[in-house]
């Protein structure tokens, strides 16, 4: 299994604490920040696992799951979802939507290393 | 207004009565142009129609008009009768 | 002797007394006092313009020529006007309710709002109006001139000619100055009704004192002067009855349809009921303005040398006898009468040249979307100061090209015969529903040409225009043509030849086309209207619904009526349906409100055509036709009532409606804020969990260390603010919040919070009048500074221009004080207007604004409780928002 992480989320100081706990566990991250855009990275560099921020500039995080899992290369592809919202409507449509993970700002960084980990080696 | 016993009657009339005072005004005219137009088929007695008679006769009917007309003028008034012209015809 | 110096000044002084005159009047009706300006006396003067010089000098020349005849051109008037109940009334109630400006616009709007008529009357009335301001002009020229002569002063022909060019310089002057200094909705001028007024009084009193001293001081009482009548060339009443009838038509006719006449008459009216006292006062002033003509006259044939003027004789009279002030006061009522009736006339004529020539073509060179663009307001009051300029030019060369010699009666009566040829179709309009556009127009080109052709072209003399062979044996030998003979008919007198010809053939042209044409929707929606007005006072529907936007007509009224005005009117038809803010539903009524509004001040046509551009033209639907078609009174009143009926049902379930639009919407955005809530808590504070997690964790080189710390503030700061609004808008809501009354200037408090928002790297411009800003204000001055801080911040982050630019605009009226930032950005859409007040509301994405949408909701709270106001307000050209502060702030503790 890889160790490519793709960080799809628009906040800087989030993307930096997250790739600095990543990186410190020894994977890869690559980070964007723009919602219209993010389907050709991900096309471009095909990551291992994707960590998906809900509200983006441009288009939301639920838009992008669904063409993810509408994509025959990519449906399987492990997706941890992040939100600010935490309204259990919220949990709800990610988890309709086909999301492997969904955690609620904020969160420990043990929790996320833990969520990375295990979405890896599934 | 409400003066009477019946208040409907008295309206009733009054409007009757400024009706037919609009008549008057509406007459006015008419009275005029026929008497200013007499002096013109006068056959005044045999000596030639004097200047001075027809003048005095002209200006007379214009003085009477005038009286009438500021007699008439009160009672016609639009912003009297405007209220009433619901009322019956 | 009177000098002719002193003459001079006599009669600048009395000009410079009606200027006073007009200004205070002016300045009276613009403070709101013009309780007697209004009052039926004011009015009853004002018609006075019917007696011109023509009445002052020439009627006692037209006595002296012909008897008693001159007495026919006052019998008309009073005619009319006692008998007041039969068109009078009708013709100002149709022109108030339809906000008529002119003769021409009555009878375009009539027929179908046509350009074409409104054109063809303003032509025709400058060419009948052109003989009469040239008679003005004759008569003072001819007064000036009987005292140089007096007064042995060196006086001759070029210097005539020069006086006459001064007297139209000086009238050009004075009625451009009080006749187009304000573009009035109603279109009245009270500072130039008064002066006419007051000059009304003074010709009076001047004709009246002439005439007592003749017949006391001269006769030696009424007896003797009855005597001296019959011993006069003019003893016998030998009258052609064809003159004395058709002079007393034409002269009722023309009371009617001269142009001067009808702005005294309809325009300037302020209260029908003006009408019931005019009718007895003023057939009153022409008595008195009659009884001493003929006294005048017989004395004057007496006493005068063989081969004097008669027509000076009101001022030679006097002169000869010695009495010098008497002749004085005669040269001044003289010297009124020409100047009031000039005046006015000039105003008619002007507006009607500037609303249906000047604009029209104005509008149609600038086809696409004209209305927009430009400030027709300008334009307006530029085309009526050259207009104005342009009739007195036009006098002036025709009493150049008529030699100044001509008997003044004669000059009159030409140019009473070419006004009256509108009778027909005004007459016609009024009170019979099938007379068409085409009927008008024929009609009146039909009798134009015959006036033109029988009367005035030969007025100007026999060889001058028309050869003596035209004369004899008619245009190329056509002897049925002749000018004088019509169709062979001789011997008749010339002037009840063409007032006879034209108003046959004017009138059965008009009625034959009108038969025989089919009017267009909007002339027979027209046609009820005016022959109707007493049934039903709601105008024609014609405008299709919604068609047009109503930012776009607020825009345009803009430009027309001024920001002041206009926006009072729409924000008063909201009120009126029901809503806030200033955009009412473009509904059929209220656009037809708009257009009556405008055309006060552009006349019907155009702003017909304005609206026209508008509302992508005038569609007529089925139901308007229903309504013309439906002729029964009692139907329409029946109708009418369940309208006003229903319409009040409309307005409530409107309401309803609109409350429960926006409970909805903002249920909705309650749950969006409290998800937007969520998320603006806890994106700092996953920031500052996972950074200070790190730090604790350890083993960070010391740099990394500092920044990490710096990005916890940073984020704690962020939620602090956050808080700090949430708890601000809460405390203001709940009414918990203390203020404190303070005073100081608006200057420094923009000061403060332009400095606050901190524009220098920004690149937004501040455009400020500081003038305009030194208001004192008394109020609380920390909040108001938070309220701009919160304003001048929001167009920073939202402009979208590419040089931002920010106006603030300050002005003054009697209920306080409005500040109005305006940015030159895209503005905001119609649909957010309502909402960007609420707190719950943020209109572009979060990302770029930083804030959870709360500033202007704590704007609208701080002005609420500071007793003032802050709306929205559209159609600036950008995004701008209006702060209200009243004069009188509510309550506050001293601070």
């Amino acid at each position: 299994m890889g160790r490519r992480v793709l960080l799809i989320e628009d906040e800087p100081n989030i993307i930096e604490a997250i790739s600095f706990i990543l990186s410190r566990d020894g994977w890869t991250v690559h980070t964007h920040t723009d919602g219209v855009t993010a389907m050709d990275k991900i096309a471009r560099t095909p990551p291992d696992l994707i960590i998906l921020d809900v509200m983006l500039p441009g288009r939301s995080g639920y838009d992008i799951l669904r063409d993810l899992r509408a994509n025959p290369a990519t449906a399987d592809l492990p997706v941890m979802m992040l939100t600010a919202r935490g309204q259990t409507k919220d949990r709800e449509l990610a988890e309709r939507l086909g999301v492997t993970r969904f955690m609620t700002k904020p969160f420990s960084n043990a929790e996320v290393i833990e969520n990375v980990r295990a979405l890896a080696g599934a | 207004m409400s003066s009477g016993p019946n208040p409907n009657v008295f309206l009733g009339r009054s409007s009757y009565r400024t009706r037919r005072l609009r008549d008057a005004v509406m007459i006015l005219p008419v009275l005029g142009l026929l008497l200013w137009n007499l002096p013109l088929v006068w056959q005044g007695g045999p000596g030639p129609k004097l200047t001075s008679s027809v003048l005095i006769f002209v200006f007379g009917v214009w003085l009477a008009l005038i009286v009438l007309a500021l007699v008439l003028a009160r009672p016609t008034m639009p912003g009297d009768a405007e209220g009433k012209e619901s009322g019956p015809r | 002797m009177v000098s002719f110096k002193l003459l001079i000044f006599v009669a600048l002084c009395y000009v410079a007394f009606l200027f006073t005159v007009a200004f205070a009047a002016d300045r009276r009706a613009a403070q709101g006092r013009d309780n007697w300006l209004r009052s039926p006396i004011t009015y009853t003067l004002s018609l006075s313009i019917y007696c011109t010089a023509w009445t002052f000098y020439g009627a006692v020349g037209y006595a002296a020529r012909s008897g008693l005849e001159f007495v026919t051109i006052y019998l008309g008037p009073t005619l009319v006007l006692v008998g007041w109940w039969w068109v009078l009334r009708r013709l100002v109630r149709i022109g108030r309710s339809q906000r008529i400006t002119s003769i021409a616009d009555l009878i375009s709007s009539r027929f179908g709002k046509s350009t074409g008529l409104g054109v063809l009357v303003t032509v025709l009335a400058v060419t009948a109006a052109t003989p009469y301001i040239a008679l003005q002009l004759q008569s003072v020229t001819l007064s000036f001139e009987v005292f140089s002569q007096q007064s042995g002063s060196d006086w001759h022909g070029n210097d005539t000619n020069l006086t006459a060019l001064w007297i139209a310089g000086g009238l050009t002057l004075f009625t451009v100055i009080f006749g187009t200094r304000n573009l009035d909705a109603n279109e009245r001028h009270h500072g130039v009704v008064m002066a006419i007024a007051v000059e009304a009084v003074v010709k009076l009193f001047a004709l009246v004192a002439v005439g007592a001293f003749i017949v006391w001081g001269v006769a030696g009482g009424p007896v003797e002067t009855l005597a001296m009548i019959d011993a006069s060339p003019i003893s016998q009443f030998q009258q052609p009855g064809g003159r004395w009838v058709a002079l007393t038509f034409l002269s009722a006719a023309a009371f009617l349809c001269l142009p001067r006449m009808f702005q005294v008459l309809v325009v300037e009216n302020s209260d029908e009921r003006h009408l019931a006292t005019a009718s007895w006062a003023f057939p009153l002033y022409l008595f008195l303005m009659s009884l001493f003509v003929v006294p005048i006259a017989v004395v004057g044939l007496d006493l005068m040398p063989e081969g004097s003027n008669p027509d000076l004789f009101v001022l030679t009279l006097p002169l000869a006898l010695g009495q010098q002030g008497l002749a004085m006061l005669s040269f001044l009522g003289g010297f009124s009468s020409a100047t009031s009736m000039v005046i006015v006339a000039t105003i008619a004529l002007a507006t009607m040249v500037s609303n249906h020539i000047v604009l029209p073509l104005w509008l149609r060179r600038r086809s696409s979307g004209a209305s927009l663009h430009g400030d027709v307001r300008q334009v307006v009051l530029l085309s009526r100061r050259l207009s104005i300029a342009g009739v007195l030019a036009l006098g002036y060369v025709y009493y150049r090209l008529s030699g100044g010699g001509t008997a003044l009666a004669a000059i009159g009566l030409v140019s009473f015969a070419g006004a009256v040829q509108v009778l027909p179709s005004m007459i016609g309009g009024m009170f019979w529903r099938g007379a068409t556009h085409a009927g008008a127009a024929a009609g009146l080109v039909t009798g134009f040409s015959v006036w033109l052709w029988s009367m005035f072209l030969p007025s100007f003399g026999v060889g001058e225009i028309l050869s003596p062979q035209v004369f004899a044996h008619g245009p190329f030998g056509l002897g049925w043509l002749r000018p004088q003979a019509l169709f062979g008919i001789e011997g008749l007198d010339p002037v009840v030849h063409a007032v006879m010809w034209s108003m046959i053939l004017n009138s059965a042209v008009f009625f034959l086309v009108s038969i025989l044409t089919f009017p267009t929707p909007l002339e027979r929606l027209q046609g009820t209207q005016f022959v109707n007005v007493f049934d039903h006072s709601h105008g024609a529907r014609s405008w299709t619904q919604n068609a047009a936007d109503a930012e776009d007509l607020l825009i345009m009224s803009q430009r027309i009526l001024g920001p002041t005005e206009a926006q009072a009117i729409f924000q008063r038809e909201a009120s009126a349906q029901g809503k806030a803010g200033y955009l009412p539903d473009v509904t059929p009524r209220f656009v037809e409100r708009l257009e009556r509004e405008l055309s006060g001040s552009v006349g019907a046509a155009t702003a017909h055509a304005m609206i026209g551009q508008l509302t992508q033209g005038a569609s007529v639907s089925v139901e308007d036709l229903i309504a013309v078609a439906d002729e029964a009174a009692q139907i329409l009143e029946y109708s009418s009532r369940l309208e006003a009926k229903s319409s009040e049902q409309e307005r409530t379930a409107r309401q309803l409606r609109e409350a429960n639009e926006k409970m909805t919407v903002l249920s909705v955005q309650k749950d969006a804020f409290l998800s937007q809530i969520s998320h603006e808590l806890r994106t700092p504070m996953t920031s500052i969990r996972a950074f200070s997690e790190i730090l604790v964790d350890g083993g960070i080189p010391r740099p990394d260390q500092a920044r990490y710390a710096r990005i916890i503030h940073e984020e704690s700061t962020r939620l602090t603010r956050l808080l700090d609004d949430l708890l601000d808008l809460s405390v203001l809501e709940s009414g918990q919040v203390t203020l404190s009354r303070q005073t100081g200037v608006l200057n420094d408090v923009l000061d403060r919070a332009v400095a606050a928002v901190g524009l220098r790297d920004s690149g937004l411009e501040v455009r400020r009048s500081r003038s305009d800003e030194a208001v004192t204000l008394v109020t609380d001055l920390d909040r108001l500074t938070q309220v701009f801080i919160n304003i001048i911040a929001n167009v920073r982050k939202y402009c979208d221009h590419a040089q931002p630019v920010l106006r603030i605009l300050v002005s003054r009226t009697a209920a306080g004080v409005t500040v109005d930032f305006v940015d030159n950005g895209k503005g905001i859409d119609k649909d957010q207007q309502e909402l960007i007040f609420e707190k719950f509301s943020r209109l572009t994405d979060p990302g770029k604004a930083g804030g959870a949408g709360l500033g202007l909701a704590i704007c609208r709270e701080i002005m609420n409780r500071l007793g003032g106001a802050i709306s929205y307000l559209p159609g600036q050209g950008g995004a701008a928002f209006r702060v209200f502060l009243p004069a009188e702030p509510p309550d506050l503790p001293a601070g």
